[in-house]
């Protein structure tokens, strides 16, 4: 026999479960943007150039710059679009951004190398590149420096000359590709967790409000607690089905490897959750109408995942930006997740990252819990 | 076209009309239904004079308000206003006549003046002329003092005032005017009524005015009377009302209860209508002349009758009870928790007792110091404008609003410490619908009934008592949202009856249904009353005033006056108002009031 608060919260549980999944509107928030957000970060958001336009000014016409052209034309991440004749038809190009780079080799390029026989010699080429995105820039860099390094090592080779003093003999652990699906496809978990978590709980009071259920549901005997508890657990519910979801896309459509405790990635997931929805319901608490739950959502989900170290380190922000990142519960959720996924993590490295969630998920219950009986008009 | 309509619609002038609607339908879709707003309307309206559209809510009123005004685009027929086609030249004609709609875009933030400046500049109206006008209008409105005011914060009844000064800066030839008075005090609803004839008196200016209000229908000098998009009948309201001459009559039972005889009346062969009016029951008969085998009922005897003059509502129960065939009559079956044995009521304990209630938004003080005690098995009232403070008063009561001060007792459980234990003891029924829309009938009441702590076998007798009682079984799979005006209010009383309150509050319950849904919903009140439920009820329906047994009336967060209905209307007698109605004393209590 049930107790009556437990017959009231699993009504206002059933309720709320039914309230979601029957309005066809919100079925499509819970389902659609994360499958969205899914295929754009795991194939659209990755920090690999797989495709360089690039055009070649070859002043030189030598044998040997055509062995360097070769050398450009044969890696499959560049794609010639242009040969120039004149220096003047580089800048409409980069301009327009039909290319991002212009290999430029000198008149004088093969007589350099020629010229020294077995001693060693100089011989410049120029490298014109896009910066205004400096990300992708550094990255085509580097492809370029690494396939000139390659030419220098065979021209050595070819003449009996000893290799390079020093060179990199680089080896990636964690992910010896450097696959940067790695790195965001599973901090996606944590991103879509809490959007879709904060999206749930942040319109649920309000849009009670707003079509005047809350009152009808006010006056019944619910204590606030059990409405609470009725409203977060429907949020933290369909959190878990949907990380759990992405958890599996993630592990067997993407294949990033899952080397650490799963235990610890579904606790370190509720403590996150159970931070989410009492964000989520803070933000609802405070709403009134459906409107400014929504506005509240997004002015705390943007910067807490800009903050959280998704896409850039959260170790090259300023101190103080650092010190705000200790209140966003996505920082040390994605910490768990890369340390989890990447690292073969357990329970023993991530105590850190959890009790500070459960210290933001109570903190935010609690004032949300106040804020229901203090907010009554 | 207009010309041979307005030939069969025998107009006394010779003039044209200056708005005539020929066949206009009109629907709307509303989740997979479409909801027949208008259907098949036609009539025309006289030039300089005030016509009435009269019907409860979603009669079709501001579907039609809106047609006429060009800002929708009907189905089929045609609205001609000033001679041009609404649909057609909808810029022409919204150039020629003003339209106020039932919320009209006054600019909160903005004074009156403001306001007034704004209407002017969109309007066009020429610089030169506006002080004249405006003089004019603040003349007639009586806002003078309050030019710099800030719109937001005026009443309801001056912020209706100030819409119709905004929409009269360019005077129009045709006025449409939405629910004018929907809302407002009946001190601001007898000015408003007042400026409206004078506007029609002195400019010769054309009026289509909607309203919910039936009493209104007597100040119009036409009347259109619309029912679920149809129109029921049209013409001037006197004429209409004729025809129930010689079938109203005033019961007078000294030695008897009134609602008991109330409702034995009701649903008797030959009576249409049987009304608690203070201490008598006003009832309305079939056929004219007081039916014999009725004068001969036992409990007739001893009661003293009387002719009375009909009135307009009258009309309109008289036909809305000729069209259902099959009249319903609620089985007056109290809920399976409430045994009727109660004590008189003199005696019977108080279960609302309040005491010094004060409460404060900032500096303001919206109820300021209220006491009053509810007996069991009481209906009590609690009558006032808007901003009078009943609507905070009874929030607080509800526990949906914390006190400031003041002692609040429900059901001997102190709001302060028990408010979960006082609230297992109250129903609450709000004016707003506020049931699950997206939930079924079924859905929604199977929540409600666990939300109030049923289970098992409680729970499914509860709710079978619920779909039986309120006719809800057939609706059980259908969207709550989905239902019709009247079934909504079903289940939201369902909803707030299913544990079996002691008490019962309910916020203004039957603003905008029409007169026959709100009998019915008197009735079963009133068979809730009988078997020991109390009942607080908020209205501003001074007519509703009189069903209760006693009543509170507000103004500014005070008590003006407390007692029976008989009593409040005693106090307002004088030599010009020998039997002064509520609405009389409601109105001569605010204007003496410090």
């Amino acid at each position: 026999m049930l107790t009556p608060a437990l017959t009231r919260i699993i009504a206002l549980i059933v309720k709320e479960f039914l309230a979601l999944l029957k309005d066809p509107k919100s079925r499509s928030v819970l389902i659609g943007p994360p499958f969205i957000q899914l295929i754009v970060f795991g194939y659209a958001a990755t920090f690999e150039l797989k495709d360089i336009p690039y055009a070649v000014y070859n002043e030189d016409r030598g044998a040997i710059s055509r062995t360097l052209e070769a050398a450009f034309a044969g890696a499959p991440t560049f794609r010639r679009v242009a040969t120039l004749s004149s220096e003047e038809e580089m800048a409409p190009l980069i301009d327009s951004r039909k290319v991002l780079l212009v290999i430029h080799i000198g008149q004088r390029f093969s007589d350099h190398l020629l010229s020294g026989g077995n001693s060693p010699v100089e011989a410049p080429m120029q490298v014109i590149i896009d910066g205004r995105n400096s990300n992708t820039a550094m990255v085509a860099m580097n492809y370029v420096r690494s396939i000139v390094d390659q030419f220098n090592r065979q021209w050595m080779r070819e003449r009996g000359q000893a290799g390079m003093p020093a060179y990199l003999e680089s080896r990636a652990w964690f992910n010896p590709n450097l696959e940067s699906r790695w790195f965001f496809v599973p901090g996606i978990i944590g991103m879509l967790a809490l959007i879709t978590t904060i999206l749930v709980t942040a319109m649920t009071v309000a849009r009670e409000r707003e079509q005047g259920t809350f009152d009808q549901l006010l006056v019944t005997p619910l204590r606030p607690a059990e409405i609470l508890l009725g409203k977060t657990l429907p949020g933290f519910l369909i959190g878990m089905v949907q990380g759990t979801v992405i958890l599996l896309i993630v592990t067997l459509w993407f294949k990033v490897p899952l080397l650490g405790s799963l235990p610890a990635l579904y606790c370190g997931l509720a403590l996150f959750l159970l931070s989410g929805v009492g964000v989520g319901l803070l933000i609802s608490s405070l709403a009134v109408t459906q409107q400014q739950g929504l506005l509240g959502a997004f002015l705390f989900v943007v910067p807490a995942i800009t903050l959280s170290g998704f896409a850039t380190p959260i170790a090259n922000m300023p101190p103080i930006v650092q010190a705000i990142t200790r209140i966003d519960p996505l920082r040390y959720f994605m910490v768990i997740l890369r340390k989890v996924f990447l690292e073969g993590a357990g329970f023993d490295v991530l105590a850190h990252q959890f009790w500070p969630m459960a210290l933001i998920g109570t903190t935010a219950l609690a004032l949300a819990s106040w804020l229901f009986r203090h907010r009554m008009y | 076209m207009p010309g041979r309509l307005a030939g069969s619609l025998n107009m006394p002038d010779s003039e044209p009309p200056i708005l005539v609607v020929d066949r206009l339908t009109k629907s709307f879709a509303a989740g997979k239904q479409r909801i027949q707003a208008l259907d098949d309307v036609s009539f025309a309206v006289a030039p300089g004079v005030i016509t009435g559209l009269i019907g409860p809510d979603g009669a079709g009123k501001t579907t039609l308000m809106r047609l006429a005004a060009g800002l929708l685009v009907p189905d089929c027929g045609t609205v001609t206003a000033l001679g041009l086609d609404a649909t057609r030249n909808s810029l022409a004609v919204q150039a020629a006549l003003g339209y106020m709609p039932q919320r009209f875009g006054l600019y909160e933030d903005l004074t009156a003046q403001e306001n007034l400046d704004l209407y002017a500049d969109l309007q066009g109206v020429p610089k030169e002329s506006r002080k004249d006008r405006y003089a004019e209008l603040m003349h007639m409105t009586g806002l003078q003092p309050f030019v710099d005011r800030l719109a937001g914060r005026m009443s309801g009844g001056m912020k209706q005032k100030l819409g119709l000064a905004c929409t009269l800066v360019r005077p129009p030839r045709l006025l449409l005017l939405d629910e004018p008075t929907v809302g407002v005090d009946p001190v601001s609803r007898r000015e408003l009524w007042a400026i409206v004839n004078r506007l029609v008196a002195e400019s010769g200016m054309s009026l289509l005015l909607s309203t919910a209000y039936l009493d209104e229908a007597e100040r119009c000098q036409d009347v259109i009377l619309l029912h679920e998009g149809k129109v029921l009948d049209r013409g001037p309201p006197a004429r209409m009302s004729a025809r129930m001459d010689g079938r109203a009559w005033s019961v007078l039972a000294p030695t008897r209860s009134l609602r008991a005889l109330q409702m034995t009346l009701t649903g008797t062969p030959g009576v249409v209508d049987a009304l608690v009016q203070g201490e008598q029951v006003r009832i309305v008969t079939t056929a004219s002349g007081f039916p014999e085998d009725l004068a001969c009922r036992p409990e007739m005897a001893g009661n003293t009758i009387t002719p009375v003059a009909p009135r307009f509502e009258d009309v309109f129960v008289d036909m809305l009870r000729s069209r259902t065939e099959n009249p319903q009559h609620p089985r007056l079956r109290p809920t399976a928790r409430i045994e009727g044995d109660h004590a008189p009521r003199d005696e019977a304990p108080v279960v609302i007792k309040v005491n010094e209630l004060v409460r404060k938004f900032g500096d303001f003080r919206a109820v300021d110091g209220v006491s009053f005690d509810v007996r069991r098995g009481e209906i009590f009232g609690l009558l006032g404008a808007n901003g009078a403070g009943k609507s905070t008063t009874f929030r607080m009561l509800c526990g949906l609003l914390p006190a400031s001060s003041g002692h609040l007792e429900i059901a001997g459980h102190d709001l302060r410490h028990a408010a979960a234990t006082a609230r297992e003891r109250i129903g609450y029924m709000s004016q707003k619908f506020s049931q699950y829309t997206n939930l079924s009938v079924g859905q929604n009441l199977d929540f409600f009934a666990s939300a109030y702590g049923l289970a098992g076998k409680r729970h499914r007798e509860q709710l079978e008592w619920a779909e039986e009682e309120f006719d809800l079984g057939r609706y059980r799979n259908q969207l709550a949202g989905d239902l019709p005006l009247g079934y909504k209010q079903r289940l939201a009383m369902a909803c707030a009856l299913m544990h079996g309150p002691d008490i019962l509050f309910l916020d203004e319950p039957t603003s905008g249904v029409d007169p026959l849904a709100r009998r019915e919903f008197w009735q079963r009140i009133n068979a809730l009353a009988l078997a020991g439920v109390t009942v607080l009820v908020t209205t501003h329906f001074m007519e509703e005033a009189e069903y209760c047994d006693r009543l509170v009336i507000m103004a500014a967060g005070r008590i003006l006056n407390m007692g029976d209905p008989a009593t409040i209307k005693a106090a307002a007698r004088s030599p010009e108002h020998p039997q002064p109605s509520m609405e009389d004393a409601f109105i001569k209590l605010v204007e003496n009031a410090p």
